[in-house]
Formats: structure tokens, sequence, C-alpha cells
């Protein structure tokens, strides 16, 4: 009884506004994946002298719709000797971590309807990096189902890859995160955001926190599975790595769901140490601008900087070559970790001596 | 002993803290590749641009005629003998009385046909053929979907005839229309 109630209480423009709200952010991931295809090609041609997919619209703009289609229309193969059912959960449960993350980022400040301010985050949940972390380490199961389903000796051993590399620098990204949380002391995506605007660009956490951010885009490089880091698909020893025996747009969708990883780990990396939404050099709450006006610019901000993420994450794949398995776990346990252990006893110190 | 000038001492001295923790090596090769972002593209966009052949280049054979636009080729065989890949076949047949403007001499080829998946565009039919009636062209066959497609007939090899149709004859003459005119 008293939980009908409660459901009773919960008004219908907050459920419509969520699922706006969610619609739009699963859809917009989307399009930023589909264009970083599109984006990566382009870089990739323009570092290697060459001009890139051109043929589809001005510019090759249509291309990443035709790449959509060809591999929609592309025939489906599930190998006999597979566990089918894993099979066709291992993309789809890609798919969906990647997705997932998204939930817990501030978009923008507030936006004013109808008299209620209406929030830019699917969910201002209090552990909100937590969350992240939580649904981040469940990506690893992607991998992991869809190399072992695919009953392929190539596939088994880049996922076995994968699943290590991912558990090894969740250490380092956690520890780097660490003193991170100790200037802050919220877990609450909101509030770091907020700890970061107002008095200006020097009060980024990234002018705290230098090192730990290195650490920290090491890792999300490694946690992305892009270069140097991308071991579980190294196609000169693994042929193609854990999707391998994947075709048609269950290939596609691991695919894809790199490509959302890549955009949401640029997000998270601008949210905790670029000021999230904050205009660098303006200080939004003296301009007394509209807050719809304020909240399209700091989302256009956000944007931007993913996409600057997004470009570094592509401009480092075309340049480094790939570690080896033995260089990457050193980096991982011997470099990062104790760094990381490093950065947050003396982020602990100079917190409590400030204190005092 | 030093051959050329070309060679290059190896760096084989340890490497210096800077060079061990890698990050500034990696940020100096990340300075090379954007420098690349921002350089001349070398993309020839083929079926709008094509790149000029060099005037030695050796593509599709042509079967010359003369001035007047009669046939030069006598059906000698000597370019099938010449042919390391056996492309090659044809068939003579005598000039009757009233073909003299089609073909040069009293014997011509009835039949000619080069096979172009076997042509490795060598060039020794040109340097065979006493007559002057077969040269290779700056073009290379373009794809087909068969077979009997790549085999080409004396009218796919035929040059354009100067009487009837002197401007794609002078177009399939290309560079070595200089070099007639010297002649």
């Amino acid at each position: 009884m008293r939980g009908n109630m409660y459901l009773l209480q919960i008004d219908k423009f907050f459920i419509l506004e969520k699922f706006l709200l969610v619609g739009f952010i699963i859809s917009l991931s989307m399009l930023v994946a589909m264009y970083a295809t599109y984006a990566e090609r382009k870089v990739a041609a323009f570092l290697q002298d060459r001009i890139g997919p051109n043929r589809a619209g001005i510019f090759g703009i249509l291309q990443p719709l035709a790449d959509g289609g060809k591999l929609f229309f592309k025939e489906e193969i599930i190998p006999l000797a597979s566990s089918k059912t894993l099979f066709v959960i291992g993309p789809m449960l890609a798919m969906i971590t990647a997705l997932l993350t998204s939930a817990v980022i501030p978009w923008g400040p507030g936006l004013p309807i109808a008299g209620r301010n209406v929030s830019l985050q699917i969910a201002d949940i209090n552990i909100g990096i937590l969350y992240i972390f939580g649904v981040v380490s469940l990506g690893v199961y992607g991998i992991m189902i869809g190399g072992w389903a695919s009953n392929n000796k190539f596939s088994l051993l880049a996922a076995i890859r994968g699943a290590s590399q991912m558990v090894s620098y969740e250490l380092p990204m956690g520890l780097a995160l660490i003193a991170l949380l100790m200037l802050v002391g919220d877990l609450r995506m909101s509030t770091i955001v907020q700890d970061q605007i107002g008095k200006g660009f020097f009060n980024w956490h990234i002018w705290y926190q230098p090192l730990g951010f290195i650490i920290f885009f090491i890792c999300a490089l490694a946690e992305c599975n892009r270069t140097p880091f991308d071991l579980p698909e190294a196609e000169n020893e693994l042929n193609f790595g854990y999707h391998q025996e994947y075709s048609s747009m269950k290939l596609g969708f691991y695919l894809f769901a790199e490509y959302i990883n890549m955009f949401i780990s640029g997000v998270v990396m601008s949210t905790l140490y670029f000021g999230g939404y904050d205009i660098p050099f303006v200080n939004e709450a003296g301009l007394g601008w509209d807050p719809w006006v304020l909240s399209v610019l700091g989302f256009v901000v956000l944007m931007t900087k993913a996409w600057i993420f997004i470009f570094i994450f592509m401009w480092i794949r075309w340049t480094i070559p790939r570690f080896r398995y033995d260089q990457l776990m050193n980096l991982g346990w011997k470099s990062l970790i104790p760094l990381a252990l490093l950065n947050m006893v003396a982020t602990a110190v100079v917190v409590l001596w400030l204190k005092k | 002993m030093q051959l050329t000038q070309r060679a290059k001492q190896v760096d084989r001295r340890p490497m210096t803290w800077l060079e061990k923790i890698y990050l500034w090596n990696i940020v100096k090769g990340m300075w090379i590749t954007l420098s690349h972002l921002f350089k001349r593209k070398v993309t020839i966009q083929y079926p709008e641009q094509k790149r000029t052949f060099s005037k030695v280049f050796r593509g599709l054979q042509v079967l010359n005629r003369d001035e007047e636009g009669r046939e030069r080729c006598t059906a000698c065989g000597l370019c099938a003998v010449a042919c390391p890949a056996e492309a090659i076949t044809m068939e003579a047949a005598e000039r009757q009385p009233g073909e003299e403007h089609l073909y040069k001499e009293e014997k011509y080829a009835a039949k000619y046909e080069i096979n172009m998946l076997r042509c490795i565009f060598c060039g020794y039919c040109e340097e065979a053929c006493p007559k002057d009636a077969i040269y290779l062209s700056e073009t290379f066959a373009p794809s087909n979907y068969q077979r009997k497609g790549f085999i080409y007939k004396k009218e796919d090899l035929l040059i354009p005839n100067p009487k009837e149709n002197p401007e794609a004859y002078q177009q399939a003459l290309g560079e070595r229309r200089e070099a007639q005119a010297k002649k």
C-alpha cells in the first residue's frame, strides 16, 4: 500500500522529462559514435597525407550511413561450434555497457521549463563516479563473453588479454581518481563540476592534479582498448581479436561500442579534469544571461572538449605503435600504480596540511 | 670499410631518464604526425584525375594505319613469334582487287586477336614489326566482367581511320604524333 502511494507521488512531468533526456542522450551518443568512425578515417588519412573518404556526399559526410547500411545487409554468420546464446549476448552487452555510462554525466546547467528547474543529467546519484566505474568494469564481459562464445583460440586469447588489461588498468585509474575525490570531497558528478566552476579557468582540476590526469588518461586509453593498448585486437598476432568470428551488425556493435566508449571517456575526462560544461575564461554567473543560452553554450563547450579528446585518441592511435604484452603489464603494475599511489599520498598530505 | 656515404652510425648509448619515461618521445612523435595533418595531400582522385604516363609507357596495343587510312599489317606473324606470352593469334588473307584502299599490301590480317590476360606488355611485338603496324599506347586494359572481354579483336585494336575520323586518329596517336612527324 505504501509503495503504491509512493508511485502515485511521482509526477508525470518528471517521467516525461527523463524519457526525453534519455532518448536525446542515447541518440547523441550514437550520432557522435557514427561520426567518430568517419572522423577516425579522416584523421588517419590526413595524418598519412591522404584525403580519406570523400565520395558519399560532400566530403564523404554520408560515409557512416553507407558503412552502417553495408553492415546491416551483410550475411550474419553464427559459427556452428559457438555457444549461440552467449555469442548473441556478447555484442549486446558491449553496446549496453557503453551506453549506460552516460546516465550520470551532467550535460549542462539546468533549464527552467514551466517554473521547474530541469536538470540536464539523467540521474544525479550521490555515487556518480563510482557508478561509471562499475559500468565500465562490466564492459569487460562484452569482450570476454564474445571471445569465449566464438570458440576460436585467437578470440579466446584476445578476450583473456582484454580482460586482464582492463582489470589491471582499472586499479591505477581508480587510485588516480581517489586523489581527485579527496580534493572535491564528493562522488556526485554535479558537485565535481560545480567545484570547478566560478573561479575561472585556473580552478579546473587539471591544474591541481596534472599527474593524476596523465595516469587517468593513459588508463582511459587502455580501458577503451585504443592504441597503443589495443592488444585485444592485435591483428598481426591474433588475426582480428575477440570479434574475429563476428559478422554483420554484431561486428558493427562491437566496433560501435568502442567509439561510444571513446566519446564517453572523453566526456568523463572533461567533466573530471577540465571543468565539464564550464566555459573557460568566463564567469557564467556574472553574465546574467538567459539560462537557456547558458545551457546550450555549456553543452556545446562540453561537446567541444569531448571532441578534442576524441581527436587526441585518434592522433595517438595513428602515431604510436602497439605495446608488447609484457610492456603493457609492466607499465600498468610497475609504473602507473606506484605513481598513482604516490600522487594519492601527496594529495592527501597537502589536503590535510591546508585544512590545519 | 665504407662502401657508400649513406651509412648511419646507430646510437647504442643506454637510454637517459627522459627517454626511459617515454612520454617526451611520444610528444615528439605526435608533433611529427601533427605536422603531416597540414601537408599537401598526394592523393590523385582517379576517375576524374589521371596520372600522366611516361612517354615510354607500354600499354594497350594499337594496330596502325598509314596516312590514307590503309591497314599496315601484312599478317607476317613476326609479332606472334616474338610474343613471349603467346598472346597473339592471326589469320592471313589475300587482298582482292578493289580492296586497295583498305589494305596497304597484298596480304593482310583477316583475323587478329590479342589476349590481354596473357599479354605482359613487354613491347616485343612492336620491336618485331617490320611494317610499323603495331605499337603500344599509353592506356591500359579496362576491367571487364568476362574472360572473353579481354580477348581484343582486330576492330578493338585498330586505330581510327585518319580519312574518316581525323580527330580520333590524332587523339589515338597521342605522343607518337611528334615521333611520326620526325620520320
